[in-house]
């Protein structure tokens, strides 16, 4: 218990923030996958066919290679993409992207594939009906979209998005590898210093459940929410 | 764009597919019989045993791969019991504890992939076999395993899709892998989109097989011929 104090002998504290920090990110990394979601979906349930395959070759590249294969790509391809798009505006010094931002957005794009093919399903199962019925009713574009047919959708995606949020979760540990300090990272420092690195990594393993837990908790919350009425 | 650095590099990429191949052939094996283990333990009525396995399957799915493996590699061997055992011949090695981490994770999905294909099968089928005077044992055998087996290929397709996504992690501990492979010529070269390219190719490639392999048998097992 020693090793978990706070202060400058244990770790309690470092811990904290690291748990903080993966909480952030996995946010972030969610946020990032949503926008990259609303790209994507409409694209996959496109009427044409080029469009549905720029929507189709993104989640099937993702979801069928390494997520650790997809951040090196922007750990070591990230600052490069920058700095080519810089010098092309004229500005040639060096730029480093921090760890934060690198790790979200290859997190984010990965989840982003995941939340797409959600929300394509979600979309695809609302009756039909339902669309011409708004239109017939003169509802506009966006009042069709935003009052009938989100609120439907969202009861159909989120205990599929519960498991996008798991998975995103879970992938953050993967950041670990570019030096950004999350649970895994400080749980790399610490079994270092101290040379334990069962009881650390074994206590990782338990913020991660505690983590997944609390968050089950929170969504079954939001899942009875939206499933009002039915 | 270095076409010349995408060829070179193939061939040792294509190396690499190997020890990725091995390590995801291995850990599907040994993870089926775990994951058939741990679903038939949560058919159980006995609620501790239920309980265990149910905590197996959550642990292992409520944590990320990568605090499983190092817990493995570099947790275990603090333990200095182990290593005046026979485990540690197995312990020391990285590829043997990449292979323990990827079963022990893959048999708690398997487990419940296994588990909620028992639970669909119609009563009806086992009453059937009872009926006619096959014994329990030859029920489960020859009438609930293989049903439970076809329920459940979809769902055990997109487990191994994930698992073989799954060996890249064995990289972190310092095993040569596909990904492992690519991360080297990637920090030396400093040329991550060609590497990607060819590398994730050869990921998607295998994807596809194993998509096609499992769309095959779901077809040739499908119950209407």
């Amino acid at each position: 218990m020693e090793l978990l104090a706070f202060g400058k002998t244990g770790w309690g504290d470092e811990l904290f923030y690291a748990t903080l920090m993966t909480i952030a990110v996995s946010i972030t990394a969610m946020l990032v996958g949503f926008f990259f979601a609303l790209i994507f979906t409409p694209l996959k349930l496109s009427k044409y066919k080029t469009l549905n395959l720029v929507g189709n070759f993104y989640t099937t590249v993702i979801r069928g290679v390494p997520e650790l294969l997809v951040i090196y790509l922007f750990f070591f391809g990230g600052s490069g993409a920058i700095m080519y798009v810089a010098s092309i505006f004229g500005y040639y010094e060096y730029i480093e992207i921090n760890a934060f931002v690198t790790g979200s957005m290859a997190i984010g794009i990965i989840s982003g594939a995941y939340s797409t093919e959600v929300f394509r399903g979600a979309i695809q199962s609302i009756d039909k009906g339902q669309f011409e019925a708004a239109k017939v009713l003169g509802i506009n574009k966006f009042g069709q979209f935003y009052k009938i047919i989100l609120p439907q959708m969202l009861r159909l995606a989120i205990p599929n998005l519960s498991n996008v949020w798991q998975i995103t979760l879970k992938d953050t540990s993967l950041i670990s590898v570019t030096g950004l300090v999350e649970i895994m990272r400080q749980s790399y420092i610490a079994a270092g210093s101290t040379r334990d690195p069962l009881f650390f990594y074994s206590f990782a393993a338990v913020l991660y459940l505690l983590l997944t837990y609390v968050s089950m908790k929170l969504i079954n919350k939001l899942e009875v929410r939206y499933s009002r009425g039915y | 764009m270095d076409f010349d650095l995408m060829i070179t590099s193939f061939p040792k990429l294509l190396g690499a597919t190997v020890v990725t191949l091995k390590l995801l052939s291995a850990s599907l094996f040994f993870g089926l019989f775990l994951g058939l283990f741990f679903a038939i333990l949560r058919l159980n009525k006995n609620i501790f045993i239920n309980k265990f396995a149910y905590g197996y399957s959550y642990i292992f799915r409520g944590t990320p791969l990568l605090v499983q493996i190092f817990i493995i590699y570099f947790g275990l061997g603090q333990i200095e019991y182990l290593r005046t055992t026979f485990l540690w011949v197995i312990l020391k090695e990285p590829y043997w504890c990449a292979i323990i981490a990827f079963t022990l994770n893959t048999g708690a999905y398997t487990s419940e992939i296994l588990r909620s294909a028992f639970q669909t099968i119609k009563p009806g089928i086992i009453e059937a076999g009872k009926s006619l005077g096959i014994s329990n044992k030859i029920v489960f055998y020859k009438i609930q395993i293989p049903i439970a087996i076809r329920q459940s290929l979809p769902a055990y397709g997109n487990e191994i899709i994930l698992m073989m996504k799954g060996t890249s992690l064995a990289s972190t501990v310092t095993l040569m892998d596909l990904t492992g492979v690519a991360k080297y010529i990637i920090s030396t070269t400093f040329k991550p989109i060609e590497v990607f390219i060819v590398a994730g190719g050869i990921y998607l490639f295998m994807t596809f097989i194993i998509h096609n392999v499992i769309k095959y048998l779901e077809k040739k097992y499908s119950f209407q011929q």
